[in-house]
Order: C-alpha cells, then sequence, then structure tokens
C-alpha cells in the first residue's frame, strides 16, 4: 500500500484524465438533478428563465396537507423498521446454519435463497401481489410488509453469511469447551460480533426497503402507501399528474429522509470497506 | 487438579461422508499424564481431540471417565479445557473478561472469580495485560491467554491442538517450557496434538503415533527413538534416511539388504541391519538410519569407526555440507540417492567417502505399513 | 438389555444423521424457509397456475385453450415487442455501469484526499431512488432546464434537444442508479485482489497496461461477470423511469409496464402473471449465459487475505 501511494498514478495518465472527467460529467448531471429538484420545491413560479421567480416554502406545507404527508411519512418509516427487524430475526439464524454447517440439500436452499434477488421484482411481485388480494390483504400495511421481506430476508442471509464464515468456529468451540450452553454461545459470543454486520445488513435494507417501488407499489393503496409510491402516484396521476412544484417538495422530503438514514448508516461502515473491515476484526 | 482415575478410549471412530478420519482408537490416560498424538495432517490426530472434547459427535466407540460414558454429554458438561491452534480468544473481551468467561458459566461468585482470574493470569505472566483486548497482545501472549483460560476452570483434561504452531521457533521454545512447566506444577492431564516430533519427544510421558486415522504405535519417547515398529514412526522420530531395499538373507534377527538406489556392487551396497517384525529373503522392506548414526569414512581413512559391528558400507561422494554449529550436515550422493549423515569435522565438497553404521542402529522395516499390528507397549 | 439396545439404536441414529450435518441447529433455518415457501415458492407456483386459467376474453381474441395467454403473448406485438424494448435500454445500460465502474473504481483504490467525499459522492444517487431521479431529470434535463439553457448559452445547439420522455431519459435515470451500484460492488471486488499479485509483475517488468490486462482483469473477471448480473437484474425491471422519464406508449414500453397495465389497469391477473413470468425467463437466459461464460474464466484465490 505504502508503494502505491507514494507513486502517485493520479495526475500520471491520460487514462486518469479520462476517468476523472467522466466522473465530473456524473457529478454534473447528479448535482443538477439535486439541485434542480429542490430549487424547484421552493419556487412559487418556474418557466421559461434559469431561476424561479420568488421563492416560498408554501409548497411543503401545501404538499404536506395534500398528500397526507404526515400519515405517508409514518406509514414509509414503521414499514422499514418492521422489514428490518423481521428480516434480521429470520435470516441471521438462517445464515449462521449456511454459514456453519453442511447438510443435504445445502445448495438448493441456498438456490431458494438467491432466486428472489435475481428476479425482477414485478415477476414473482405479481402472482404475490394476486395472491395477497385473494387473501384479502390487499392495500394493507400487513401485504406491505410481507412482500418487502420477500427480498429483504434473502438480501440479510445472503450478506451475513460470508460474515459468520469469517468468525472463527474455533471461538465457539472455545466458548463451549469453556462451559456455555448454545443459548450463552449465542447471547456472550457470537451476538458482539455479529453486531457489525447485523448494523450494516440492517442499514441496507432500511435504504432499500425505503426506495423500494416495484413491490410496494402493486399491493399498497390509501393509507399504506410509502413514500415512493405516494410520489410516483403523484407525478402519473389522471390529468397529467399535480403541480410540479409540490411533486417536488414531496422529493425533497423523501431525499432528506433516506440522507438522514444513510448519513447515520456512514457513520457505521463505510460500504466499499464492509469486506475488508470484516478481515481486520478476525486479524485481531 | 485432575479428579479422576483414568480416561479410557475405546474403539473410537468417526466417519465423514463414508471416509474414515479415525477409526478404532483405543487409549488409556492416567491421571496426571502427558500424553502426545503425534501425526502429518489429515492422520486425525485434530479429529480424536475434537472427539474427546465433545465438539465432534463419534461415529464409533465409546469414552469412559473412571468407567462412566461421557461421550454423549456435550461438551459445555464435559468439563474438559481447552486450548486452540488458532487461540479461538473472544476478541470482543479483554484478557481478564476471557479468563472469567468460563467461571462466569458456572455461576461462581463475583469474589472467587476475580481472585481465581488474578491468579490465572499472574500464572502465564500476563499480569500488566490483564485489562487488554486480544488484538493488542502479540501471539505469544495471546496463546498464554488461551492456556490461562482453560486451566483456570480446574479441569479434569486439558486438551490441547497444536498449541504451538502459530508462533515463530524461539517463541515456541519458551512457550513449550512453560506448558511442561503448567502441567507439572497444576498437576494437569493433557493431551497435546501436534506434527512436530521434538515438541512430542520434549513435553510427553507418552506418545500416540498415528497415520491415516489410526494408530501406528503407543509408547515413552525413548521407546518410540529407540525402538520404532515401523518405517513410517521410524520416519517421524528422525530416521532421516529411509531407503526402500530387498532382504538377501536373514538370521538371529538380523537381515542383510540390498540398496538398489545407491552406488556399489551389482545391485547396490549390501547392508546387514536388525530386522523389525517377521522378514524372509526376497521381501520389499525399508532400512531406516540416522544421520547421527552415520559413520563417515573419507577415502580409505577412516574418521572414526561405528562402536560395535560394521553394517557394511555404501561408497559415494559429499554433496552439500550444512554448517550446524557443533557439526555439520552431509549429503552424500550415492546412485540416485542422496543420504543424509552428521560429522564433526567438515569434509570437502566432492571428496569421495563411504558410510557406514553400526548394525543395531540400521533397522529393516516390512515394506507394508498395513502389516504393521499396532501395539501399545506399557507405559 | 432390550433397553440398552434401543439406546444404542438411536443413538446410532443420531451418529449417522450427525455424520451427514443433520442436527438440531438445522431447525434455526425454518423461519427462513418459511418466508422463502410461503411468500415466494407458493405466489410464484400459484402464478404459474393462473397463466393457464385465461379469461374468456382472451381465448376468444387468441385461440388457444389454457395457453390463450402465452399465444397472446407471442402473437400481439404491442405485448411481444416489448421484449426487445427491454433489452435495449437494460443490456447496453448493464453494459456501460459495469465498463465504467471498472476505470473509476482503479482510480479510486488508491489513496488520496477527498477519497470518502468522492465515495460519499457516488453512493448519493442510492438515496435519491428511480422517482425523485425521474423528477429531477424532467426539470433538469427537459426542455427548459439548466442542461439544455447552459448547452444553447455557450453555441453547441441551436435549440434544446429532447432528452427526456424518450429512451434517452431512461437510458440517463438507469445510469445514474445502477453505475454507484456496480461501482462499489467493483471495488470490493478489486480490493480483494492482493495488492502484492501487482508489484510482483512490476518487478518483472509489465507496464501498467499489462499488470492491468494480464493481472488484474483476469482476476476481476468473474467478479465483472456477477456484477453485470445484478446490474443487468436492477436495470431489467425498469418499472418508474421508464413511465416517468420515458415514453411508456412508445420506445420505452418496457415488459413491467405492460405487466402492470395488465394487473393494475385491466385487471387480468392471468395476463399479467403471464408476463411477469416470461419476463422472469427472458431475465433468466441473459443470466444463465452470463453466468454461463463466467464458468469458463478463473475461478480460485484471488490472493487477498482470507
Amino acid at each position: 500500500m505504502a508503494a502505491s501511494t507514494l507513486e502517485r498514478p493520479l495526475a500520471a495518465r491520460p487514462s486518469t484524465w479520462f476517468v476523472w472527467a467522466g466522473m465530473t460529467a456524473f457529478g454534473v448531471f447528479l448535482l443538477g438533478i439535486l439541485l434542480a429538484v429542490v430549487v424547484d420545491s421552493f419556487g412559487r413560479q418556474w418557466f421559461d428563465t434559469w431561476f424561479p421567480e420568488g421563492l416560498t416554502t408554501e409548497r411543503y406545507a401545501e404538499a404536506w396537507d395534500r398528500f397526507a404527508l404526515g400519515e405517508v411519512v409514518g406509514v414509509t418509516v414503521g414499514v422499514a423498521l418492521l422489514v428490518v427487524v423481521i428480516s434480521v430475526l429470520v435470516g441471521v439464524p438462517a445464515a449462521y446454519v449456511l454459514a456453519r454447517r453442511d447438510f443435504p440439500g445445502k445448495r438448493a436452499v441456498m438456490l431458494l435463497f438467491l432466486l428472489p434477488v435475481l428476479m425482477p421484482p414485478i415477476t414473482y411481485g405479481i402472482p404475490l401481489a394476486t395472491v395477497m388480494y385473494s387473501f384479502g390483504l390487499g392495500r394493507t400495511l400487513t401485504a406491505v410488509v410481507l412482500v418487502n421481506l420477500v427480498p429483504s430476508v434473502p438480501f440479510v442471509i445472503l450478506t451475513m453469511t460470508p460474515f459468520i464464515e469469517q468468525i472463527n468456529p474455533a471461538i465457539e468451540s472455545a466458548a463451549r469447551m469453556c462451559g456455555a450452553r448454545t443459548r450463552q454461545v449465542f447471547t456472550r459470543i457470537l451476538a458482539p460480533l455479529l453486531v457489525p454486520g447485523i448494523l450494516a445488513a440492517a442499514i441496507l435494507v432500511l435504504v432499500r426497503t425505503v426506495g423500494l417501488f416495484e413491490l410496494t407499489f402493486l399491493v399498497s393503496g390509501p393509507g399504506s402507501d410509502t413514500l415512493v409510491v405516494a410520489i410516483y402516484r403523484g407525478m402519473t396521476s389522471a390529468g397529467g399528474g399535480e403541480a410540479r412544484q409540490l411533486i417536488s417538495a414531496m422529493s425533497v422530503i423523501y431525499t432528506a429522509t433516506m440522507l438522514v438514514m444513510l448519513v447515520v448508516a456512514l457513520r457505521f461502515v463505510n460500504p466499499t470497506q464492509l469486506v475488508a473491515q470484516v478481515k481486520e476484526t478476525r486479524d485481531d | 487438579m485432575s479428579d479422576f482415575e483414568s480416561l479410557e478410549l475405546r474403539g473410537v471412530g468417526r466417519r465423514f461422508g463414508g471416509v474414515d478420519a479415525l477409526s478404532g482408537l483405543d487409549l488409556t490416560i492416567k491421571s496426571g499424564e502427558f500424553v502426545a498424538l503425534l501425526g502429518p495432517s489429515g492422520c486425525g490426530k485434530s479429529t480424536a481431540l475434537n472427539c474427546l472434547a465433545g465438539l465432534l459427535p463419534l461415529t464409533h466407540g465409546e469414552i469412559l471417565l473412571d468407567g462412566r460414558r461421557i461421550d454423549t454429554l456435550p461438551p459445555e458438561r464435559r468439563g474438559f479445557g481447552m486450548v486452540f491452534q488458532s487461540y479461538a480468544l473472544f476478541p470482543h473481551l479483554s484478557v481478564e473478561k476471557n479468563v472469567a468467561f468460563g467461571l462466569q458459566m458456572q455461576g461462581l461468585p463475583r469474589a472467587e472469580i476475580d481472585s481465581r482470574v488474578r491468579e490465572a493470569i499472574s500464572l502465564v505472566k500476563l499480569g500488566e495485560h490483564a485489562k487488554k483486548l486480544p488484538g493488542q497482545l502479540s501471539g505469544g501472549q495471546q496463546q498464554r491467554v488461551a492456556i490461562a483460560r482453560a486451566v483456570v476452570l480446574e479441569p479434569s483434561l486439558v486438551l490441547m491442538d497444536e498449541p504451538l504452531s502459530n508462533l515463530d521457533a524461539k517463541l515456541r521454545l519458551d512457550m513449550r517450557t512453560e506448558i511442561r512447566r503448567l502441567h507439572q506444577s497444576l498437576g494437569l492431564t493433557t493431551i497435546y496434538v501436534t506434527h512436530d516430533q521434538e515438541e512430542a519427544l520434549s513435553l510427553a510421558d507418552r506418545l500416540v503415533v498415528m497415520r491415516e486415522g489410526r494408530v501406528q504405535q503407543v509408547g515413552t519417547p525413548d521407546e518410540l527413538y529407540e525402538s520404532p515398529t515401523s518405517w513410517y514412526v521410524a520416519d517421524f522420530m528422525g530416521y532421516r534416511n529411509i531407503l526402500p531395499a530387498t532382504v538377501v538373507s536373514t538370521s538371529a534377527g538380523e537381515a542383510v539388504v540390498e540398496l538398489p538406489g545407491t552406488a556399489g556392487g551389482g545391485d547396490g551396497a549390501r547392508l546387514t541391519g536388525r530386522a523389525v517384525g517377521g522378514l524372509a529373503a526376497g521381501d520389499d522392506v525399508r532400512v531406516a538410519i540416522r544421520p547421527e548414526d552415520f559413520v563417515l569414512v573419507s577415502s580409505g581413512v577412516s574418521a572414526g569407526s561405528p562402536t560395535g559391528r560394521a553394517a557394511g558400507s555404501i561408497p559415494g561422494a559429499v554433496s552439500v555440507v550444512e554448517y550446524h554449529g557443533r557439526e555439520h550436515a552431509v549429503g552424500v550422493q550415492t546412485g540416485d540417492t542422496m543420504l543424509h549423515a552428521r560429522t564433526p569435522a567438515a569434509p570437502q565438497v566432492g571428496a569421495p567417502v563411504s558410510l557406514t553404521a553400526p548394525v543395531e542402529r540400521v533397522l529393516v522395516f516390512p515394506e507394508a505399513l498395513d502389516a504393521v499390528v499396532p501395539q501399545e507397549v506399557a507405559a | 438389555m432390550s433397553g440398552v439396545g434401543q439406546q444404542r439404536a438411536t443413538a446410532s441414529l443420531r451418529h449417522r444423521l450427525a455424520e451427514r450435518g443433520v442436527d438440531a441447529a438445522l431447525l434455526l433455518l425454518v423461519p427462513g424457509l418459511v418466508v422463502a415457501l410461503a411468500l415466494f415458492v407458493y405466489p410464484f407456483s400459484y402464478g404459474i397456475g393462473l397463466t393457464i386459467q385465461p379469461t374468456a376474453a382472451m381465448q376468444e381474441q387468441w385461440g388457444g385453450g389454457i395457453f390463450a395467454n402465452y399465444v397472446a403473448f407471442f402473437s400481439d406485438p404491442f405485448v411481444f415487442d416489448s421484449v426487445g424494448l427491454t433489452m435495449r435500454l437494460a443490456l447496453p445500460a448493464a453494459l456501460f455501469n459495469v465498463l465504467a465502474s471498472v476505470p473509476v473504481a482503479m482510480v479510486l483504490r488508491h489513496r488520496f484526499r477527498g477519497k470518502r467525499l468522492l465515495t460519499s459522492l457516488l453512493v448519493l444517487p442510492i438515496t435519491l431512488g428511480t422517482v425523485l431521479t425521474a423528477q429531477g431529470l424532467l426539470i433538469f434535463a427537459g426542455r427548459q432546464g439548466w442542461l439544455n439553457r447552459t448547452l444553447l448559452e455557450i453555441g453547441l445547439i441551436d435549440e434544446p434537444l429532447q432528452l427526456v420522455n424518450n429512451y434517452l431519459g431512461v437510458m440517463f435515470s438507469l445510469v445514474i442508479t445502477g453505475f454507484p451500484f456496480a461501482f462499489l460492488l467493483i471495488s470490493s471486488y478489486l480490493s480483494g485482489i492482493d495488492p502484492s499479485l501487482e508489484q510482483a509483475a512490476k518487478t518483472l517488468g509489465a507496464g501498467w497496461w499489462q499488470r492491468f490486462r494480464r493481472i488484474v482483469l483476469p482476476l476481476l473477471a468473474p467478479g465483472l461477470a456477477t456484477t453485470f448480473v445484478l446490474t443487468f437484474v436492477l436495470a431489467f425491471s425498469v418499472f418508474p423511469s421508464a413511465r416517468l422519464v420515458g415514453d411508456a406508449m412508445g420506445e420505452t414500453r418496457v415488459m413491467s409496464l405492460m405487466a402492470f397495465r395488465a394487473f393494475g389497469e385491466q385487471n387480468d391477473y392471468a395476463m399479467a402473471s403471464t408476463i411477469a413470468l416470461m419476463m422472469g425467463a427472458v431475465e433468466l437466459i441473459v443470466v444463465v449465459a452470463v453466468l454461463g461464460l463466467r464458468s469458463l474464466l478463473y475461478r480460485g484465490t484471488t490472493g487477498g487475505k482470507g
């Protein structure tokens, strides 16, 4: 690592400049998109000019009332937390077994958990939504939570399995040799070691669930819409959609919610180093 | 500390998906003994230890502690202590808390836990590191913590799974002494798994040499060192020259063999050696000779004569000389075989020499290992 | 005596099961399996059953008896063309995201000031989500948006470019949401390659291109294939952006829109399931093809720790 730091490859080659140019373009697009929405949400009127004529915060109040955003935000956060808790409770024990045991049919089980991640959500979402409606669960919170579990549980399993594999199994054996029963091995030894991994997985599930549109959209309705779905409905409702500024205000609220969660998340884990950190923990 | 008379393994075996990792292990361990299981990786020694610990269920046989069956008990109820190759310290707990963990599991009063933990930590000389996390300690220190964690419970049996293999050479020697000291001063009963014959010979009261899941020989270090019962055990005990040969004739516990890979008249040099096991003329055998038992005779001038009757001699030429302090390790090329010998004076590379050894230090074993009946030599 | 025998028999059964890895710990798998079976396998099989129960109207219009839905899928150009339209979006988008991520990840692999900030910037779009990206694109890249204004101002163009409500708009949206994802995955694959391998190559006289071509690329290739698959899956199920920044009845009439039209607007659950299933089948073909290629590549260790 020291050698590559000294080498300073950043300024050297044309290829590097090419990369930076591409990333600048990406950054410009990204910031443009973000700023455009933010500026629009505070604009009184914005048509054929560089900036809106006059600024206001009224759009937020208006959007809040019009779309019952208090309820929508509540539903969004509530659903996300429930999905996180259930996926972790269900996923982590399964990941433990898959990481530690070899048993007949293990490959089939792995495939079963891999499929929902690999398949387009609509493919299983539509049959799933049909089943939900036929059970009378259509447009309920229960249905929204249940459909969100389908990708989330496998997601927790797939991220936690390698994490658990990297914890030396001899540590568990050592705890047993010290007289710990199965429950004590889990609560006193495994749980504290798994916390960083669980936290990372939980945060990613949270972000995914808040952002997941397709599945939620298929089964939600008034009273069970999450923020993304409410925005989509606002943009596509009959008559050319709601006033653009209202949608922008709602989008800003959505991004702010997401950003807060991600900032909290990044305090715990650096996503590019997720794998590396686990290794460091084990090297200790 | 050990509160039992004897631990008995009867026909203990373990299969993994149709393959015997361990089979038919019979062993009786008396209280206070230090027993080493010795063999290369994959020989079943770690499997045996894990079966004893309860970490692996047996597929055959039973384990009895003073006649009471314990192989159905889970590991946490056997009351054994274990030291792992990878230390397996709890990375989130300080040294103190690692050592205290087992005592807490027994639900002992706080005051007693504290005093016993302090005692155990000072026993392994880690008093000043008690508050540190395992990640802040060196490998040797971590291994001391692991040992303290195992012995603080005053286990009836301490199991050690290659505890020194992750340490560097010098530290390994220090820790070896340390382990022997603890074993004696605490009156432990210890079962020690290793692939290092030197470690096993220096530590153990009794050695169990294993191969492919089966016991090859059991005995005291002295017995195994002097009288291995197969060339496989001999190989492990420092008989570095293991040469394929054919029996020419046998008489009174001795065999004359021909070494086809060596230079010498006709079909290679002839040696006379001590026959181990029944041999007949024409049998394929292996001849085992330690480097230090070879005597190097250089171009007619004897550097020293073998004590006792000479077994014959093998002509060759010096090809490698390594300096080893007081003596030199010499590689002698003969035919397409390299022989290893030791001499006090360094011979010239390329010098023609011949090697000889006393008859009783040349061991002749049957080629086939399966023919060897594992025999337990009384301790 | 028989009691002892019985105990032995059960013990040996337990041993035999334990030998194959079956014991009480497997119970931990049960909740996960229940979720997968109840919420994935059952609805999925139910959906397959639905596809062969077409509505009377469908049977009348397309024939084919119980397979009317499939007949409709393949013979109704309005529906069937969506397969090609989806692929035309998803394949280039996934390919671009993967190929663009490699140089960026290579550059960001080294330590430099502001790396964390830059990484955070790249991860930002994940918080935006498809819907907000769509809204932002409509405003930013619209006919009167900042992008067109700037280009007009500096004289690169004479009249505003049509960048949204068409194929291009959806492509932008797919890159903005898909690129960070591909970048994160490739970065973590790259960090798994032992840097000393490259240093070894350097001591053997390899230039940077040779090092990349002969050392890094072969080790990275399986990771690239996996990333491609996952990015493709994301792009393939594009739904909100195709509707919001695309041309939903024209060149971005993707399969998921068709499926949702049947589900939400026509309430024909059988046809909706058929389209959804065909979507899965098309995707599966691509995934299997890519993974098949991957299995031909190097699969051993990448020399990283662990």
